[in-house]
């Protein structure tokens, strides 16, 4: 039993980053409205970001950037106490993306409203079978 | 099924994960005596990764030109209205051949017309300079603190939108031209690829900026520092223009001239 | 002290996350996003992912809500579901 507890203690966020993307992958999939998709995409992908940012988190370690710059060549940095950076940096194209993603797919949205007046899926569907 | 993989996981906040061992040790430790610059994370971006960053602004710079493309429409508007300023009437011009011979006294108007805010015209208004001073210095200061050329193009980027706001589109659109719009965004992306090209006739690999030595005035240490700048520069430029274009586009569908 | 600020802010996240694609009114879409995105500016501020966070407090809780806003002003703003 207590096996059981450390294993929630120590695993437990993992879980609830799972639950998150299958909250986005449920709106993406299952919701009528188009613009209502594009909030389940966009959900998925800061849940997907927040997973890889969680992996590069050290125990008593502080942040990457290195101080006490001025004061010369001498000291000897240890990986061990800084977080690992390189996460940050691939999440950060990523947040990029999604934001350019993200407008696209807007623009796409009017552009739909402007020709069939509707954004519903079956609608849309109906009048592109009828036409 | 995914809750099942997670039992394979290491523990959260282990320093001895397979994740950080191999490479990432190796930034942590050399980066300073290469680069000269205290931000791991802006230096790993613009530096040894490069590569990628460069890809990224010129995803940024194809999702403008798609934004633009798909919804710019450049028919002229059938009918028109006018307001005349002393006394509040309302011209109502349907027909596109007729011209006012009055124009001094009449403004334009939209269909949705409401009259501006005398305090929001005013905050914002005051408020606006600094917001672009505090951009600039994001991308100026992305090698000591957290930022870079990515966040404090957004940063430039929004106080323009926010100028849009508090007044109307008309009002950014005469200030901001939309042909500069479009070179900006270029030449950000142009200046990013150039300072890589520029590295090449050096002696060099694409994107090295050690060899950059000979043409900036400074030590061998600190050129990878001042190629790191440029190059967010770069990055600067062209998201603000992107994020402009974006939302002008999106606002007026296409038409830039009524609005938010 | 450290890990009850992730459970909490962790929780109001999938709060957030269920109600912004629950309500029929797209505004109210759009706010909740907006709160949801700065959520998830504070857990990775939490994390120590700072550049991610202030990326992330910057495109979502500036850029992304105005375009969200945006779109909706030129299109419809009730939804059926």
């Amino acid at each position: 039993m207590t096996d059981l507890l450390a294993l929630i203690a120590a695993k437990y966020n993992y879980w609830l980053y799972v639950i998150l993307m299958m909250i986005g992958l449920y709106a993406m999939i299952a919701k009528n409205n188009l613009i209502k998709k594009l909030v389940g995409m966009n959900i998925f992908q800061t849940a997907i970001i927040l997973f890889y940012v969680s992996i590069g988190y050290k125990r008593d370690a502080t942040l990457p950037i290195i101080e006490n710059v001025h004061g010369g060549h001498g000291s000897v940095i240890h990986a061990i106490n800084y977080i690992n950076p390189l996460p940050h940096v691939l999440m950060l194209t990523a947040i990029v993306v999604s934001v350019a993603t993200f407008g696209v797919a807007m623009a796409l949205a009017v552009r739909i409203y402007q020709r069939y007046q509707t954004l519903e899926e079956d609608e849309l569907r109906m009048r592109l079978s009828e036409k | 099924m995914l809750l099942y993989g997670t039992g394979e996981f290491p523990d959260w906040g282990d320093p001895y994960s397979p994740a950080s061992v191999h490479l990432s040790n190796d930034y942590l430790e050399k980066a300073f005596d290469q680069t000269q610059v205290p931000n791991i994370v802006t230096a790993v971006l613009a530096d040894y990764r490069g590569f990628d960053t460069m890809f990224e602004t010129a995803v940024i710079f194809t999702a403008g030109l798609a934004c633009f493309l798909l919804l710019r429409d450049f028919r002229e508007k059938e009918e028109r209205f006018y307001r005349h300023t002393a006394t509040g009437v309302i011209l109502h011009v349907k027909d596109s051949q007729k011209v006012l011979l009055v124009e001094r006294e009449f403004e334009h108007m939209d269909k949705d017309w409401v009259p501006s805010d005398l305090i929001i015209r005013t905050v914002c208004r005051i408020i606006i300079p600094f917001i672009q001073i505090y951009g600039l210095y994001v991308i100026a200061h992305g090698d000591f603190s957290p930022g870079g050329g990515f966040q404090g193009g957004v940063i430039l980027g929004s106080s323009l939108i926010l100028l849009a706001i508090s007044y109307n589109l008309k009002t950014l659109m005469r200030r901001v031209k939309e042909k500069i719009l479009g070179i900006y965004a270029a030449v950000g992306v142009l200046i990013y690829v150039g300072i890589a090209v520029i590295c090449m006739p050096m002696g060099g690999n694409f994107l090295d900026y050690s060899k950059l030595a000979p043409l900036l005035p400074s030590d061998p240490h600190h050129v990878r520092a001042l190629g790191m700048l440029g190059v967010e520069i770069g990055v600067g430029i062209a998201v603000t223009a992107v994020m402009v274009i974006i939302y002008v586009n999106i606002v007026s569908a296409g038409r830039h001239d009524e609005g938010l | 002290m450290y890990w009850p600020i992730d459970l909490i802010v962790l929780t109001f996240v999938i709060f957030c996350a269920i109600a912004a694609i629950t309500v029929k009114d797209l505004l109210a879409t759009a706010i909740l996003f907006g709160a949801y995105s700065f959520m998830m500016c504070l857990l990775w501020a939490v994390m120590g992912a700072v550049d991610v966070a202030f990326t992330e407090a910057t495109v979502g809780a500036g850029v992304s809500t105005v375009f969200f806003v945006a779109a909706i002003f030129r299109t419809s703003r009730r939804t059926k579901d």
